[in-house]
């Protein structure tokens, strides 16, 4: 009992044995999809689903941040795809500006005169807002032509966003489903605002063409599918490993303690508000990035994507997967994600009822709505909750109480030892 | 002694009903106060006003050397200037280990920043470890603090305020719950606390107070009925009609 009384200091890896448990498995996973890939291997693996593959990771990045902020902070933000969105448009405008330079440069190449800066630009305002009715470029445009100002873009703006949507928000004590519908509220009118062909950001039509990297049309698609699927993995990783460094010190401990009593925490002195909004932000930067990651692997981002259905979904994965755990964000998304492209992507047979015949396209969203419940309900771990069976863990009996009185706070069927 | 904690004049109603009224307190350093009162007396609502989670319509609520104004300070600002509070019901982080809650609670800088790049010395491990001892919890830092008993998550949330090393400690109904034996180790600790702190304990149990063999004040109907020892108090005639009569 002695040595036991006090915890000694480990190093990380040994504290947190599920970190590099995952970190393998996902080196394992890349260099697999690698070998079996058509670019560097032996082509089993179709390059579109390479694309999916990589997608689902950067789902799984988002999923986490979704975890950081719901499972571990216990604000139910559903609002987290926007700032997954904007992370996208963030990386889209410069790869359509810069893609549209070089067409444009070619065409005009041809000309007697060499053309001026001002013809360039018109030729490329043409050519990306021709399909909205402009062909001049708005204000928003103003960094296009920079891959490091739209890539700075991308953390800057989700993390600014986020940090005053939550600033208004937290010190109003905004809590609980309130702020839920807030956050509904925020990605609605975004998407709405982005609908509209005046936004400046091509309306409807979104940004598209995104896969085709700028001065890399020589590089085939099967490679560069591979390097986006290997730099998702690598962000993956390294948010993993973020997350699990934020949630295992005293951060970790009070933002859970926040989850479930935030009352409790505000008379041990700590300042609820600006832990809120650290979580806040960050998971809104982390979510930025996943976007950027995402959207040149999907080719195309349009104001559908932040539609608020979509960070219910990421709710949804993260409950099914086990909220309160970090893998059990990443197996959630992973899981019902690719899940879901199989169903509704016309792979899953079709059952024919006799007089009724069940459509896997149509019949998906009920499926899947009906295991949330189900989850919610006979199964609050979620699918981490299986490896709390492997290994033998119970929970201490609370006789019936949640864990705090907060509304984000864990339930005890959630709770693990 | 000096004083460290001035209320007076301090009124607060809801939706009509005062729950105090014109209520006027003090304490000093180092000095064990036991307040009662019947249900409904104003005793949660005056530890709210004091700890901030209830701003008072008229009054003030002086504290400190430098006589600072509680009334505008937030709850977590007003926890870091040195005011701990204890709940009725225990209220430990259920999730998280005896330890974490006790080192969640040891004075530290409290800012997100400081928090996220905190690593605790040996010094804070041994300031943890001797806080457990005082509570009786030594054998159980590691355990989930959902496991606990009753009584050992009382005490866990009294080490927990004796962690944050609180110039006033206020405790909500400590003995609620507990056994005899409880009880008593209950009764040593806030005695103990006493000694360096100013400790206001609000109770139900005479007998629980006797123990304390502290200056007692009696709250009815959001103000001061009596205030003196035991004795004294339970002697006047408007204390035995209102409370111990009945």
């Amino acid at each position: 009992m002695t040595d036991a009384a006090l915890p000694r200091r480990q190093p990380f890896a040994l504290r947190f044995p599920s970190v590099m448990i995952f970190l393998a498995i996902l080196a394992l996973f890349t260099v697999g999809v690698t070998i079996l890939s058509e670019g560097f291997g032996i082509g089993v693996i179709s390059t579109s689903f390479i694309k999916t593959l990589g997608k689902t990771l950067c789902l799984c990045l988002v999923a986490l941040a979704m975890d950081l902020v719901w499972g571990y902070c216990g604000i139910l933000s559903l609002g987290h795809m926007a700032f997954f969105g904007i992370g996208g448009y963030a990386i889209g405008m410069w790869l359509m500006y810069a893609r549209t330079e070089i067409i444009v440069l070619e065409s005009l190449a041809a000309a007697e005169l060499p053309p001026t800066a001002q013809e360039v630009s018109d030729g490329i305002a043409t050519q990306i807002f021709g399909v909205v009715g402009s062909s001049e470029f708005p204000p928003i445009w103003a960094f296009a032509h920079s891959l490091p100002l739209q890539l700075a873009a991308v953390i800057i703006v989700p993390g600014l966003l986020a940090l005053v949507f939550g600033w208004l928000a937290f010190r109003s004590r905004v809590t609980g489903v309130y702020l839920s519908i807030l956050t509904q509220a925020m990605t609605l009118a975004l998407s709405l605002h982005l609908f509209q062909n005046d936004s400046g950001l091509r309306g409807n039509n979104g940004l598209s063409g995104l896969q085709n990297l700028p001065g890399l049309d020589d590089v085939p698609q099967a490679t560069v599918s591979l390097w986006f699927f290997w730099a998702s993995a690598l962000a993956l990783g390294l948010g993993y490993v973020l997350c699990a460094w934020i949630v295992s010190g005293k951060f970790g401990s009070v933002i859970r303690a926040i989850r479930d009593d935030e009352a409790r925490v505000r008379f041990l002195g700590y300042p609820v508000e600006a832990f809120k909004l650290v979580i806040f932000t960050l998971t809104a930067v982390i979510a930025g990035i996943a976007g950027a990651l995402y959207y040149p692997q999907a080719g195309i981002v349009n104001p559908a994507e932040i539609a608020p259905i979509a960070s219910i979904y990421l709710a949804v994965w993260v409950a099914i997967g086990g909220r309160g755990r970090l893998y059990g964000a990443v197996i959630g998304a992973a899981f019902v994600s690719l899940l879901s492209t199989w169903f509704t992507g016309g792979q899953a047979p079709d059952i024919n009822l006799g007089f009724y015949t069940i459509s896997w396209v149509d019949w998906w969203t009920v499926l899947l709505g009906l295991s949330f419940v189900a989850v919610t309900l006979f199964a609050p771990k979620g699918i981490g909750g299986l490896v709390d069976i492997l290994i033998d863990r119970k929970s201490p009996n609370r006789h019936g109480a949640d864990l705090g009185p907060d509304q984000g706070a864990l339930r005890e069927q959630e709770a693990d030892k | 002694m000096s004083t460290l904690l001035e209320v007076s004049g301090v009124s607060v109603s809801f939706d009509g009903f005062k729950a105090i009224n014109n209520l006027s307190f003090q304490i000093a350093d180092a000095e064990l106060r036991a307040v009662i009162g019947p249900n409904g007396a104003g005793k949660t609502t005056f530890m709210d006003i004091i700890t901030g989670k209830t701003k008072p319509d008229e009054g003030r609520v002086i504290y400190g050397d430098k006589g600072a104004s509680l009334l505008k300070m937030s709850e977590s600002k007003i926890a870091q200037a040195g005011v701990g509070r204890k709940f009725q019901r225990p209220t430990v982080f259920e999730d998280q280990s005896v330890f974490d809650n006790l080192m969640m609670a040891l004075k530290k800088t409290r800012g997100p920043l400081a928090v996220l790049f905190f690593k605790p010395s040996h010094e804070d491990k041994d300031k943890v470890a001797d806080l457990a001892d005082q509570i009786g919890l030594s054998g159980a830092l590691h355990r989930k603090s959902g496991e606990l008993s009753h009584g050992q998550k009382q005490w866990l949330e009294i080490g927990m305020l004796l962690a944050q090393d609180p110039r006033l400690l206020l405790v909500d109904e400590p003995a609620a719950g507990m056994t005899p034996a409880e009880r008593e180790h209950t009764t040593d600790i806030l005695r103990e606390a006493a000694k360096t702190r100013a400790v206001v304990v609000v109770e139900h149990d005479m007998e629980f107070v006797r123990r304390l063999e502290c200056k007692v004040t009696v709250l009815h109907e959001g103000s001061v009925l009596a205030e003196g020892s035991l004795d004294h108090v339970t002697k006047n005639e408007q204390v035995i009609e209102v409370y111990l009569g009945r």
